[in-house]
């Protein structure tokens, strides 16, 4: 038998012994390729022509690009974009860290306080949204019949320019609260007490042990989750869909919210695509940064 | 397994999957170019329709699918292999999609806001070389002509209104107003509205859209009916910029800031407003007739205390309304089949949707004044106001004034194919006046038609 025969029998064994995994793969691959790459590939196609889906589509260059940015919300939907983003970072970010933090050092109730913080992750989007909508209520909403109650000055919430984007935000937080949670506690729970033992003996104090132990052992698990908050909240949809119509005067107009103005308001699915487009060039590069940063994590 | 080969099997997957996407239903795109005359009278056709009405709405469903055998027995040569239930009718989500897909039904519905958009993509039938086989097409009154453009026609209204003033004479008791002397003029709704909102907290005098380009709707409206415009006449320049538009603004931030009779809630949807009309302490809104059936229907609002009149002082009128169009990859055979049922079910005094007598044995309001399709000294006009008349189950009195005070008052179609663009920009005009005391009405409207501008040169 010669070495060549020796190898192929040796490779058709191998590849006897992972059918079953290739099956799998060919699954996940299919509806990757139908429902993902796909669609990306004909957006990025797309956003080059003007089609009606009637007559043959005809190439238009950068036009498409062109008419999104002389859009007169172009502007304001990526600064409340960006703005969404920053503000989700500094009410979203950390909270989920405290109270796992918190829910790490508690001895009782650990298992019910878990599913209280992630049932919000368990209610449809649409309607989480639509109970902030009542919450937000000028007049008879819950927050600012609690502010009224307590003698505190109550806010108009999503009716104006000023608070409009924190208002999203804070729904965004609430209702994506339990994931991140959950994550950072599970990271919490890898590190060794042994580190806290020690620290405890060398007299650090909570705060100072969080600071030299927690934070330090889960680096990587706070950048990852920085990048996908920063992917996903560059996103933002669903909330100012619901809530604001994009209004008032344009505070809470996003990117996607633009996008779909285009597609399916305007007719101009090109345009919705061509900002499509733009969104994902921008997100591809955090996309980048979170792949080199995960497989930092692997190594 | 090797990559080539999986790519190989996912190649053929994906070609097999798209290959599944076709429907042997769907009109074929070569057919576009077919000429009317080498459609074979007669021969066998078989098209889908949509709008068929929702399982929830048992009475008319049952009248619709009635209808549906009817004129397939009235045309044996017409099979109308599907007729879909999707609501609503018409949803932009899927359209374009379905569309590309072959999956778009041979006879769709339109809803008025929605036409000159298509019919400037080129989505739609140029069906003017079949009209001539319309009964009634002749006696069409101008809402025919949102579905035209250069001279052809793409597409038949089954449905139109102009807009008025919705209100709720329970509410307008109980603040010591008389129902059945609503406001005639707006310094009149001005005032009413004070004298609602002055009941206590929750009532709302006068309420208004003013997000997810509802607030444009409405300005547009409010700005017809004072005599200004939403374009100049030749259509490339904004033209809202004048006293009219500036009084529809003032009036709502006056109404508002200086009377609080709006109450302090954004109004960023349809149903928004209408949920809060049904709620019984709103008293008024902007609204064609067809609303205070919705706000039965729909919203659950009890429909005795609702009526609705003229839009005050009106010079013109918001056009309303919905209608039928023509998948344009349709063949002659399958465009001549789907007018004929659209002429069947929608057009004929008497049969389909105009069959008053069945409908009142079905429960359905009769009674309502619209559709408004017909010109009054028509023999269509004729027969369907006395068939509607003779068999009405709800009470007229609720849309006497709006009929009485509309009378002569010109309607006026949506400010072209790009509204819902301008809307999306007046959005930010109506918002900004109900949500900040110290809204500069000037700025806010120069803003606007600058963007507008911009937007029309764009589009050349």
């Amino acid at each position: 038998m010669t070495t060549l025969t020796l190898r192929r029998a040796s490779r058709r064994r191998a590849v006897r012994r992972n059918l079953t995994a290739y099956g799998f793969l060919c699954g996940a691959l299919i509806c990757f390729a139908f429902f993902s790459w796909y669609p990306m590939v004909w957006e990025i196609v797309l956003s080059f022509q003007h089609t009606n889906f009637v007559d043959p589509p005809v190439w238009v260059g950068l036009d498409n690009f062109l008419t999104v940015f002389q859009d007169s919300a172009f502007g304001p939907a990526w600064k409340n974009t960006v703005m969404f983003t920053l503000l989700a970072l500094i009410i979203g970010y950390g909270v989920p860290f405290v109270i796992a933090l918190v829910l790490n050092e508690l001895r009782h109730c650990r298992a019910y306080l878990r599913f209280v913080v992630y049932l919000p992750v368990m209610l449809p989007p649409a309607v989480g949204v639509l109970l902030f909508q009542w919450f937000y209520e000028p007049e008879t909403g819950l927050f600012n019949t609690v502010l009224d109650a307590l003698h505190l000055p109550t806010l108009s919430w999503l009716n104006s320019t000023d608070t409009a984007l924190v208002s999203l935000v804070i729904v965004s937080t609430w209702m994506n609260l339990g994931s991140g949670t959950l994550i950072y506690l599970a990271a919490l729970q890898t590190i060794p007490s042994e580190l806290y033992e020690a620290a405890e003996l060398d007299g650090a104090g909570i705060l100072k042990r969080v600071w030299h132990v927690t934070i330090p052992q889960t680096k990587l698990i706070l950048l990852v989750m920085l990048l996908l908050q920063i992917i996903a909240t560059m996103q933002v949809f669903i909330e100012p869909f619901l809530l604001t119509g994009g209004g008032p005067e344009n505070s809470t107009v996003t990117v996607v919210y633009l996008m779909y103005q285009y597609a399916f308001n305007f007719g101009n699915i090109n345009g919705g695509n061509a900002l499509g487009v733009m969104l994902m060039i921008v997100l591809l590069v955090f996309s980048t940064v979170y792949l080199r940063v995960s497989r930092e994590d692997r190594t | 397994m090797k990559p080539r080969h999986l790519a190989a099997l996912l190649s053929a997957g994906l070609a097999l999957g798209l290959a599944g996407c076709g429907s042997s239903d769907a009109p074929p795109a070569s057919s576009k170019a077919a000429q009317p005359g080498s459609a074979a009278s007669g021969a066998p056709v078989s098209i889908t329709i949509n709008c068929k009405p929702p399982k929830t709405n048992t009475a008319q469903r049952a009248t619709f699918e009635e209808d549906v055998a009817a004129f397939q027995k009235l045309h044996p040569n017409i099979t109308i292999s599907k007729a879909v239930d999707a609501f609503p009718c018409y949803e932009p989500r899927t359209f374009e999609a379905k569309l590309a897909g072959g999956q778009l039904e041979t006879v769709f519905y339109v809803n008025f806001p929605n036409v000159g958009r298509l019919i400037e993509a080129g989505q739609a039938a140029d069906i003017t070389p079949y009209l001539d086989e319309i009964d009634t097409f002749e006696d069409y009154n101008q809402s025919i002509e949102i579905f035209k453009k250069d001279g052809k026609v793409y597409g038949l209204p089954t449905d139109g209104y102009g807009m008025g003033l919705v209100y709720n004479k329970d509410v307008f008791a109980k603040a010591g107003l008389d129902p059945a002397n609503p406001p005639k003029t707006w310094a009149e709704v001005q005032a009413a509205a004070k004298q609602i909102a002055a009941l206590g907290p929750g009532y709302v005098g006068f309420g208004e859209y003013s997000g997810g380009n509802t607030g444009g709707w409405h300005f547009t409206a409010s700005l017809y009916a004072r005599g200004g415009d939403i374009l100049t006449p030749d259509g490339k320049k904004a033209a809202f910029n004048s006293p009219e538009g500036k009084a529809v603004l003032q009036n709502l931030k006056d109404m508002r800031w200086r009377d609080n009779s709006m109450g302090s809630r954004l109004y960023n949807e349809w149903p928004a407003l209408m949920k809060a009309m049904a709620g019984g302490k709103m008293g008024m809104m902007l609204g064609a007739p067809d609303v205070l059936i919705a706000l039965r229907n729909d919203f659950q609002a009890k429909f005795d205390n609702y009526a609705v009149t003229a839009v005050p002082e009106a010079k013109a009128l918001l056009n309303g309304g919905s209608g039928y169009m023509i998948n344009p990859k349709a063949t002659p055979e399958q465009i001549r089949a789907g007018l004929k049922w659209i002429e069947y079910e929608f057009l004929t005094p008497g049969k389909g949707q105009l069959d008053y007598v069945r409908a009142k044995g079905a429960d359905l309001t009769v009674g309502q004044p619209y559709p408004d399709l017909y010109r009054p000294d028509t023999d269509s006009g004729k027969k369907v106001a006395e068939l509607r008349a003779a068999n009405a189950n709800i009470d007229a009195g609720q849309f006497a004034l709006w009929v009485e005070g509309s009378k002569g008052i010109p309607p006026k179609a949506e400010p072209g194919p790009y509204a819902q663009e301008i809307y999306a920009i007046l959005d930010t005009p109506m918002s900004a006046v109900l949500t900040r005391q110290d809204a500069n009405i000037d700025q806010l409207l120069a803003d606007a038609e600058a963007k507008v501008n911009a937007l029309l040169e764009k589009k050349g």
